[in-house]
């Protein structure tokens, strides 16, 4: 059975809809990243979960226990918020100490379980700082701390990293998911970086306009994403139309002909359909890489150290690829005809 | 390069300064002149001799302190409400805090007699524990806007909603989150509030005497109309009480959490994480 179940949630605020029918299933332990820009409604599915608002209609079940409609201060559930929310007035150890005060135990066990928190996260030396005389990514750590002494049965992550800098961002997830992987905590990550949730999730839910898009494992979303929205927004990607010949799958890109590996069954003989292909797929050096070759002219080369990102007009497309930079790396100059080469199972079919 | 000194700033400051500090310092003169041909303090002794003096002090000391207590159980809660669940009251709150400073305490206290008088339904002014009550009220609305002020500043600085959701996740009910985590984070914010509430409530003159109190205001109005020094010495102490109430402010309103009023020994500073 499912952990946590999120089934058919919705939330309005007066006309405006902000999750339409959202239905997810956590297992045990699972680390889930909602991904979606903002005002996708991640937020507001998060704060469902954490019992901040209440859905319009659906329910969540957590361990078996209907929560809909239980106030969050008796959910057990841990949450960490983008601006931290330390208690200023208290220092480390009291704010990581809180939750236990609450629940009253005893003096003796919040002391062991707060100092377990503090190694945790490697900060027992810091227990008597206040929140103002601690960095961005230190206080972030004793909210994690914080949230995760009272042994909540699910953690919430809200966007955690976005006030941080670009360093402690990437240090700071691989710790948090360190402690998830440790303390085997069932977890829900809120992020508009797909970075971010490609590289600590199990799963990712790609949201869009209060609707779950994609749900499924990091490799799926960015090699096989299941809708046009998906396909923008996790990576880059370039788009190019194309004319179904067959629905067995050969298409028309300009004037060459594409054997697609798979059939499209959604579209008819003569319709266009959008084709999808990643920056790294293609390749206008002379390597032969894949079977596939479209004549077009380059319009820009932007050096950036290790890749050399190529901007070209194919079949009256934009579309730019990224190159390795070599020391025998020779690319086209802008307003010469260049070659773009692909294997045609690297082409992704979008739908809308 | 240095830069050349501000000539025109600091004799706008000179002056401005002199047009305070001068009146100020002749009125401490003079109140040192009361024993002809020698400087002394008689005229303090004098004011502080007086029975009267002790008594209307006292009283308006103690009805200031209900007065912000008050207050303060009125403003906090509400403002701490507002912010949270009703955003959209604000500006009508923060007009109605503001109100005091329009209505003048002269039509207050006419609309007060009026209201709680003799012949209305609540006759507050026959009694004397009815005319105090109405007394401290009229504080509590003298010192809204600034009480308000204060509180509601002290609240923008720091994020009620989500330390409130942060309590909240962590199993506190609201009274233990309002107790433990925003009013300990809005104290100082407080104490300032209290101590403009203080020093506008203790030489108020308007209220206290159209409701016949014994406070401290008409005292002093009474006295500068009977004696010559007396009223000079009371005039440069009362300046003492309130530049001293404006002083703990400022402590209060600068003071971090976790400092102590005298700097802690290194010994106990040095304490371990556990509790």
């Amino acid at each position: 059975m499912n952990f946590l179940r999120i089934a058919a949630v919705s939330k309005s605020f007066g006309a405006n809809h902000v999750v339409k029918e959202f239905n997810l299933d956590i297992d045990k332990g699972e680390f889930i990243s909602f991904l979606g820009p903002s005002g996708c409604g991640k937020t507001t599915v998060l704060r469902m979960v954490a019992g901040f608002e209440t859905p319009s209609a659906g329910r969540i079940v957590l361990n078996g226990e209907d929560i809909t409609a239980l106030p969050s201060r008796q959910r057990n559930i841990g949450m960490v918020f983008q601006a931290y929310a330390l208690f200023p007035n208290m220092n480390v150890f009291d704010n990581v100490a809180f939750g236990l005060k609450v629940a009253g135990q005893p003096k003796a066990e919040i002391a062991a379980r707060v100092s377990e928190m503090l190694k945790l996260i490697h900060l027992e030396h810091l227990a008597d700082r206040y929140p103002y005389q601690m960095s961005g990514g230190q206080q972030q750590r004793v909210a994690l701390a914080r949230a995760l002494a009272p042994r909540p049965q699910v953690l919430l992550l809200d966007e955690p990293l976005s006030a941080l800098d670009a360093k402690i961002r990437v240090s700071l997830r691989e710790e948090i998911r360190h402690i998830q992987r440790q303390l085997g905590i069932t977890t829900i990550f809120v992020t508009h970086d797909q970075e971010e949730a490609l590289s600590i999730s199990d799963r990712i839910v790609v949201m869009n306009g209060g609707r779950a898009d994609q749900i499924g494992v990091p490799a799926d979303i960015y090699n096989r994403p299941a809708t046009r929205f998906v396909a923008s927004f996790v990576g880059t990607l370039n788009m190019i139309e194309a004319t179904v010949l067959d629905q067995s799958g050969t298409v028309k890109i300009g004037e060459t002909v594409v054997s697609l590996p798979e059939p499209i069954v959604h579209r008819q003989q003569g319709e266009t359909v959008s084709l999808a292909l990643r920056p790294e797929a293609g390749s206008l050096t002379g390597d032969l890489r894949g079977d596939t070759a479209l004549p077009g002219k380059v319009l820009s080369t932007h050096f950036l150290g290790s890749v050399i990102r190529t901007k070209l007009d194919v079949a009256g497309h934009q579309v730019s690829f990224d190159t390795f930079n070599g020391p025998e790396t020779r690319l086209p100059a802008a307003g010469e005809p260049a070659t773009l080469r692909f294997a045609a199972r690297d082409l992704l079919v979008l739908q809308d | 390069m240095k830069k050349p000194f501000p000539f025109a700033s600091a004799l706008i400051a000179l002056v401005s300064a002199a047009y305070f500090l001068i009146p100020l310092y002749a009125t401490f003169q003079f109140s040192l002149q009361m024993v002809r041909g020698e400087w002394s303090l008689a005229a303090y002794r004098a004011v502080f001799a007086s029975d009267t003096f002790i008594a209307t002090i006292t009283y308006s000391v103690v009805a200031s302190l209900v007065a912000i207590m008050i207050g303060a159980a009125i403003v906090v809660p509400t403002i701490y409400w507002v912010r949270l669940k009703l955003p959209r009251l604000r500006p009508v709150i923060e007009f109605l805090s503001l109100l005091p400073l329009i209505i003048p305490p002269v039509v207050l206290v006419f609309g007060y007699i009026r209201l709680f008088g003799s012949s209305s339904y609540l006759p507050l002014t026959m009694s004397d524990q009815g005319t105090n009550f109405l007394l401290v009220m009229g504080y509590v609305v003298l010192a809204l806007p600034y009480m308000f002020r204060s509180v509601d500043n002290g609240m923008a600085v720091i994020d009620i909603a989500t330390l409130t959701e942060a309590a909240e996740s962590l199993g506190a009910s609201r009274l233990r989150t309002v107790a433990t985590v925003i009013f300990p984070n809005v104290r100082s914010a407080i104490v300032s509030g209290a101590f403009l509430t203080f020093s506008i409530s203790l030489g108020e003159f308007v209220l206290a005497s159209l409701l016949n109190r014994p406070a401290f205001g008409p005292y002093l109005v009474q006295m500068g109309q009977d004696r010559a020094y007396e009223p000079a010495a009371l005039a440069v102490m009362t300046f003492g009480l309130t530049w001293a109430c404006m002083a703990l402010m400022q402590y209060f309103a600068n003071r971090k959490p976790g400092s102590r009023f005298v700097p802690r020994l290194p010994l106990s500073s040095a304490k371990g994480i556990s509790p």
